[in-house]
């Protein structure tokens, strides 16, 4: 083919700037290895043991006159487990590319470490990927899949087998090496996909939706499968997806993206607890949001009538939220932040009933036993502490 | 941009280039350069050695619509109308004909249709001069088509079904077949069959479930046919050559007497632009219609 | 995968005079190629006869010759340049009008009717002709001709199926170390083998199939098959031609069958 000469002999010089100028340049790191530690060993000498933190220093990209990134930065911490979640089209999948290394930022940089990424094409990052679709390779069996990126940096023949066996075993993948990806169920090609990207051993796996082939049950499984992987790995995690119960079960820390930005980063419990702003508090929980006016020191007036805070809001004029089973729903007065509503709607879902009152709306989720009768009148408590002020 | 190293937009179209250079210059040198030529060739004149005269005439399409030398004569405007109304009825065969054929082999079971699939395209395959040929065996005197035609007094006993009008449409439409067959077929393979049950459950009759949930589902498909089969047929000179006599001439046999025996390719030009005009016309109704059907 | 319907037995009655208008010749001829009768198509029993005639048939010998070098040669240009010409148009960012205008000139061939085709041809070599004296009207002319015609369809065949493997697989093998030669030797070629070999055959079967092309580029010396049937003809119908139709169309279904099964493609 036309990459000839040229490109080898460009090839070659970078990869001696590369040892030259910065330590660990992969492939030669991964052979020095290969020697040493079984895959997944972190800590042992000579291998990939000393992870580094992942810095992602204000990307921004743009595809034409749209732009998919606006200055992203943020932090994954070695052995962390990220989720960057978002609806489609928030920019998380672009982010993902641009790390892997199949997309190049208009600006910003990606660090590992001291390490500048930028200039690294795919097959010289020490990251890996699990595709949305897994693209396994259709001509090779389940063994080639996964020693292909071990082959294609020559490790030895035994090393290979040895680290195959190892993924192979891993992942409960045991007998099937001599299959094709056709004759694999979703489940298995997932976990080939897995194998494959972490028998390399990278210092950060990327994860791009990896679930949303699967069913509804098999995922819940692979979710809390996927979880304890990394755990006992320690390797750096990063997941896109746009499903927020995926992201509150596996990650350590959620990034939330709408349009290019991250609009909040904290663990699963402070980004559904307290959300920073209306679309954070919508996109996790669907949470009930209720415009205020500030009138008085840690009071506000609402349409649900006047309501107590914990603390001042920064706003004269603002949103309050507050999720639905937080509320809670009873038929004699609360002592404070009690509202008078009438109920509209109640659907009974089994371990909880939900209702829609009015004024408002307001969805209401209430424990069962109390029957409600549509169009009843009955009292809302909204604890103050559970009352999350906006920043918008 | 990324390929392997981190590459700019131009280094990476300079690559490209070089790959398709020896494609493209190739297809530039032998076809599209000679194309122009041949429209350029259409307005000039020849000498008695059939060698091409450069000076610019419009001779040539004043012949094309009959003013020869011995006056004006009708001949070519015949040839023309009889082109498009013997590929007209080709079409009208063909399509007529691969219409159910289409919707049969989409019905079968898979292992089936590979081998009705298969089928249609072996004589499509099938080398012209070959299938003629075979065409002319079975209309021969001995054979039962010819005897029965006989039978019914169409043609005297002991002769043979050619040269015939009717021999040229029945060698012409079975060429066209395949081409007929395929775009529709794929097209049938792809139907939405929920609009017909709608229409079913809506009580419609069956003419009405054809017309208003079939039909339109396969316009694509049949304009595609359409298109493959009218325009071949009219550029056809093997069959009308084999199969019509020499007094059933169409554009094609036309076009051929002028690059052949005649040696006079200046006129010969001017004859094949009308022919690529035609074409062109099909192409563009291609593309408006017929963007979902693949052939390959 | 459509969903299968019951369709009416009338569709099916209507189908049947297709298959009879495509099969009916080419079967009369396989027939009458192995009837002992040598004048007449009064069947007189079997015999290999006029196979075994065709062996001691100089000309036809040398037409048979001719276009198997014609198609061999006219591929092996065709496949290489071909495939060169869908890796470059399918995974480059050409800009639009750009693409277009290379769409446009490889679906030519495809879509122009074939007697214009060789009417382009002629001109072409006479062009030729007129800047290099030597060039004349022969095998040389036709391998042009067809190789010109057989690009188009390569591409296609090669062009397509890489569209249908799409960009991931070779992000996938990006992403795990593989260099560009190591990428294009272990994922794209294997990957694209199977369409290469269907677009050649493609192309072979195409090459066979012409006859006008070759009948309008060949010269006086170099007859091929097609060619040779075309003017015995005009003698009349003799059985060594039966004979030679009939293998001919062996060949054609022998190619058809390979070709189906080089175009199927099995996604992960």
């Amino acid at each position: 083919m036309a990459a000839g000469a040229g490109e080898a002999v460009v090839g070659c010089f970078r990869s001696m700037l590369a040892a030259v100028g910065l330590r660990g340049q992969p492939g030669a790191v991964e052979v020095q290895g290969s020697t040493g530690g079984m895959p997944g060993k972190v800590g042992d000498e000579g291998g990939p043991a000393v992870s580094h933190d992942l810095n992602i220093e204000g990307i921004s990209k743009y595809f034409g006159p749209v732009q998919a990134l606006a200055g992203v930065t943020f932090t994954v911490k070695a052995g962390e487990f990220v989720t960057l979640l978002g609806p489609s089209g928030c920019g998380k999948t672009t982010l993902l590319r641009i790390i892997a290394g199949f997309e190049r930022s208009d600006e910003g940089h990606v660090r590992l470490g001291e390490r500048l990424l930028d200039d690294l094409p795919a097959n010289r990052r020490p990251v890996n990927t699990v595709f949305q679709s897994y693209a396994l390779f259709p001509h090779l069996s389940v063994y080639a899949n996964i020693a292909f990126g071990l082959r294609a940096r020559h490790f030895a023949a035994a090393e290979v087998d040895k680290r195959v066996e190892f993924g192979l075993g891993m992942l409960q993948l045991d007998g099937l090496a001599e299959r094709y990806p056709h004759q694999l169920s979703g489940g298995q090609k997932q976990r080939v996909a897995l194998a494959r990207a972490l028998v390399n051993e990278p210092e950060v796996l990327l994860l791009d939706e990896p679930m949303s082939a699967l069913d509804a049950k098999l995922r819940a499984e692979v979710q809390i499968e996927m979880r304890r992987l990394q755990r006992k790995l320690g390797k750096t995690f990063i997941l896109v997806t746009h499903d927020q119960d995926e992201a509150m079960t596996v990650s350590d820390r959620i990034l939330v993206m709408n349009q290019g930005r991250i609009e909040q980063i904290g663990t699963s419990s402070e980004v559904y607890e307290k959300p920073r702003n209306r679309f954070v508090a919508e996109f996790l929980g669907a949470a009930n949001l209720i415009p205020a006016e500030l009138v008085g020191p840690r009071t506000v007036q609402t349409a649900l009538g006047m309501l107590e805070l914990r603390a001042d809001p920064r706003w004269e004029r603002g949103t309050l939220a507050i999720h639905p089973e937080r509320i809670e729903a009873r038929r004699t007065p609360p002592k404070s932040n009690g509202v008078r509503v009438r109920v509209k709607d109640a659907v009974y879902r089994g371990d909880h009933v939900e209702l829609l009152v009015e004024p408002g709306p307001l969805r209401v989720q209430a424990v069962p036993g109390i029957n409600f009768e549509i169009g009843e009148r009955l009292w809302l408590e909204l604890p103050a502490e559970r009352l999350e002020v906006l920043l918008d | 941009m990324w390929y392997g190293h981190w590459v700019s937009r131009r280094r990476l179209l300079g690559r490209a280039t070089s790959l398709i250079a020896s494609g493209i210059l190739w297809l530039l040198l032998f076809l599209v350069l000679p194309g122009v030529v041949l429209v350029v060739v259409a307005f000039m004149s020849r000498d008695a050695d059939g060698q091409i005269v450069w000076s610019a005439t419009t001779e040539n399409f004043r012949r094309l619509l009959g003013f020869g030398i011995l006056g004006w004569s009708a001949d070519n405007g015949w040839i023309f109308l009889r082109s498009l109304w013997v590929a007209g009825v080709t079409t009208l065969v063909a399509v007529g004909l691969a219409y159910p054929t289409a919707f049969f082999i989409a019905a079968s079971s898979p292992r089936l249709r590979y081998v009705w699939l298969s089928l249609v395209v072996v004589p499509m395959c099938t080398n012209l001069v070959v299938r003629t040929y075979a065409w002319e065996l079975l209309l021969s005197p001995q054979l039962p088509p010819s005897m029965f035609a006989a039978w019914l007094g169409l043609i005297e006993p002991g002769r043979a079904l050619y040269p015939n009008p009717g021999a040229v449409y029945v060698g012409l439409a079975s060429t066209a077949l395949p081409f007929a067959v395929l775009p529709l077929y794929t097209n049938v393979e792809r139907l939405d069959w929920a609009i017909v049950e709608a229409a079913e459950d809506l009580y419609a009759s069956r003419t009405r479930v054809f017309f208003q949930a079939i039909l339109p589902q396969t316009l694509p498909g049949l304009s595609v046919a359409v298109i493959l089969t009218f325009v071949p047929a009219c550029g056809m000179f093997v069959i009308t050559d084999r199969l019509g006599g020499s007094n059933f001439w169409l554009v094609g046999n036309l076009i051929q007497q002028q690059f052949g025996p005649s040696r006079d390719i200046p006129y010969g030009s001017a004859v094949c632009i009308v022919l690529i005009v035609l074409t062109l016309l099909g192409l563009y109704l291609y593309r408006r219609r017929g963007k979902a059907i693949e052939l390959v | 995968m459509s969903e299968r319907r019951k369709i009416h037995p009338v569709v099916t009655m209507l189908a049947l005079p297709s298959l009879l208008l495509l099969y009916l010749p080419l079967v009369a001829v396989a027939v009458y190629s192995v009837n002992s009768a040598r004048i007449g198509l009064v069947w007189e029993g079997f015999t290999l006869r006029w196979y075994r005639e065709l062996l001691h048939n100089e000309a036809m010998l040398d037409a048979a010759r001719n276009t198997m070098i014609l198609g061999l040669v006219s591929t092996a240009i065709a496949t290489v340049l071909g495939t060169l010409l869908a890796l470059g148009l399918a995974r480059f960012p050409w800009p639009k009008p750009i693409a277009r205008t290379l769409d446009v000139i490889v679906d030519l061939p495809v879509v122009t009717p074939d007697i214009i085709f060789a009417a382009a041809m002629v001109i072409a070599f006479s062009m030729l002709r007129s800047l290099w004296a030597g060039f004349v009207p022969g095998m040389l002319a036709m391998v042009i001709g067809h190789v010109t015609f057989q690009i188009s369809f390569v591409a296609l065949v090669v062009r397509s199926r890489l569209v249908l493997i799409g960009p991931t697989l070779m992000e996938a093998g990006r992403d795990l170390y593989a260099s560009s030669f190591y990428l294009f030797r272990k994922v794209t070629l294997p990957l694209l083998l199977p369409a290469i070999v269907a677009g050649a055959m493609l192309a072979f079967t195409l090459s066979l199939d012409d006859f006008v092309i070759s009948f309008f580029t060949a010269g006086p010396k170099s007859n091929t098959l097609p060619i040779l049937i075309y003017s015995a003809q005009r003698r009349g119908l003799s059985p060594q031609i039966h004979a030679i139709s009939t293998l001919i169309v062996i060949l054609t279904v022998a190619l058809v069958l390979g070709l189906e099964r080089f175009t199927r493609y099995r996604k992960a």
